[in-house]
């Protein structure tokens, strides 16, 4: 074992980990944020996308041992200060970008990382940059909206049901 | 995945030393190691991080003129930095997804040598040299076949230099669930002639397309490749497309690149 230790989420955190755990076991089963999901094991799904030193990474596909000293954000770590929804999530929330909600901590952060690159981006551009994010619900137009929306640009308000 | 315990060297020299180890490994950005180390397909005593070595990272241009990239040169930074050589950034913008890139490096893209991987076709395609820890290999001798490249247990690929062609681009045709090329074609052309290099198609790996080189290299053009063929019987042929289908994209591919590379575009990616 050795020790680990990084920033996640603005807090100092540490641990003694294995050479092969991966940062996603360091985050669930250490630090017990399980915000951050495991959709595959193959590196495809985009579930478990985070940020390491501000770049969207997947934690399945990197070792805890090589985010030592980095900068680590999770989606636990994307709401407002006093708890209220960043502007990203309650961008899903309002667009209906989700469904069953698996895929969804991978779609904000992916979302969060392509706002970061590209304030106003292009629906072209927003559905390349979301390439390796796979949703089985949506259809993604939703997601694809809300990311839209979260940059401040207009979309279509999501439809209301009939009273 | 089998336990193993993890190095982080600083330099090329410590992580030459740590490699000397029986089955100790080099790990690069991980993006194909870790999930064929998930599959229990690889079973190393120790990895070898290339990640912290400062030396292997970052892409600037050599006094012949050559793009040199270090073996540890994220697929995003090539992206970014790599505008001398407009195709290449191309391709490397290209390759998987966002978070594949921010990872993935161009040492383990070679060093891997998937045949359906891009960077050896531009590597072969431009007539790169390979440089390791201990000598120089011309792409020419380094792809071997699928999965398969001259580098010897234990050696890392440190840069990698890339001339630069008049004309260049790279036409992917991707296979929309790996992300990985169906087939692509990488098309340079030189003062002194034209280089085709074919990856996702054939079973021995990244090849040459010669007959395409010539007519090419006396007309470059689209129609030069008109009546030109690969083999089918040597193709790779899968639930993705058969034989014939991807010996038949060669020729398109090649073509569509040629006719992008005329007219000073860098490259397209399509799907079924
Ligand atoms: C979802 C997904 C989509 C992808 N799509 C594409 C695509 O479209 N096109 C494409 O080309 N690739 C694609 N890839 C593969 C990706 O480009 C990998 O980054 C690359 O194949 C391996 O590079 P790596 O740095 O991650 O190497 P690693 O996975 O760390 O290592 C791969 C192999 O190379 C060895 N190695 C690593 N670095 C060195 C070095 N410097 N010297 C010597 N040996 C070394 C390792 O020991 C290992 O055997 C994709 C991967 C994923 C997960
Ligand atoms: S869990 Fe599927 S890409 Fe990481
Ligand atoms: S909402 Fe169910 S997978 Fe995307």
């Amino acid at each position: 074992m050795s020790h680990v230790s990084m920033k996640v989420n603005g807090k100092e955190v540490g641990g003694e980990v294995e050479g092969r755990t991966l940062l996603v076991d360091f985050l669930r089963e250490d630090l017990k944020m399980t915000g951050t999901h495991v959709g595959c094991d193959t590196s495809q799904c985009g579930a478990c996308v985070v940020h390491v030193d501000g770049k969207a990474v997947k934690a399945c596909t990197i070792f805890a041992l090589e985010a030592e000293g980095a900068e680590v954000t999770t989606i636990e770590g994307m709401a407002n200060a006093d708890g209220s929804l960043g502007v990203v999530q309650a961008a899903f929330q309002e667009h209906h970008g989700l469904q069953c909600g698996f895929c969804t901590p991978g779609m904000v952060m992916a979302g969060a990382a392509l706002l970061k690159e590209n304030p106003k981006p292009s629906e072209a551009e927003i559905r390349q940059y979301l390439e390796g994010n796979i949703c089985r619900c949506t259809g993604y137009h939703n997601i694809v909206k809300a990311i839209m929306a979260a940059s401040g640009q207009d979309v279509e308000p999501p439809a209301v049901a009939a009273e | 995945m089998y336990a193993f315990e993890m190095e982080r060297p600083q330099t090329i020299a410590d992580a030459v030393a740590a490699l000397k180890d029986e089955d100790a490994q080099a790990l690069g950005g991980g993006q194909t190691l870790i999930p064929t180390l998930k599959q229990r397909l690889a079973m190393p005593s120790k990895l070898v991080s290339l990640h912290g070595i400062a030396q292997m990272k970052g892409v600037c241009t050599d006094d012949d003129g050559r793009i040199c990239i270090g073996g540890a040169t994220t697929h995003q930074q090539v992206s970014e930095s790599a505008g001398d050589y407009p195709a290449l950034a191309w391709l490397a913008s290209r390759i998987g997804d966002p978070a594949v890139r921010n990872r993935g490096t161009i040492g383990g893209s070679l060093a891997n040598n998937d045949p359906s991987a891009c960077y050896p076709a531009a590597a072969l395609g431009s007539g790169a040299v390979i440089v390791t820890d201990n000598r120089e290999i011309a792409a020419d001798d380094y792809f071997q076949g699928m999965f398969t490249t001259a580098l010897n247990e234990g050696e890392i690929i440190t840069e990698v230099k890339f001339p630069v062609p008049s004309h260049a681009a790279y036409m992917k045709f991707i296979q929309p669930a790996s992300r990985f090329p169906l087939v692509a074609v990488f098309v340079a052309k030189f003062d002194d002639g034209v280089r085709v290099a074919i990856t996702g198609a054939s079973e021995e790996g990244v090849f040459r397309w010669g007959e395409a080189e010539s007519a090419l290299s006396g007309n470059f053009a689209p129609e030069a490749v008109d009546g030109l063929s690969v083999d089918p019987s040597g193709m790779i042929g899968d639930l993705h497309g058969t034989k014939e289908y991807r010996a038949h994209l060669v020729g398109v591919m090649t073509k569509r690149a040629v006719k992008a590379a005329a007219a000073g575009e860098t490259g397209v990616s399509s799907a079924h």
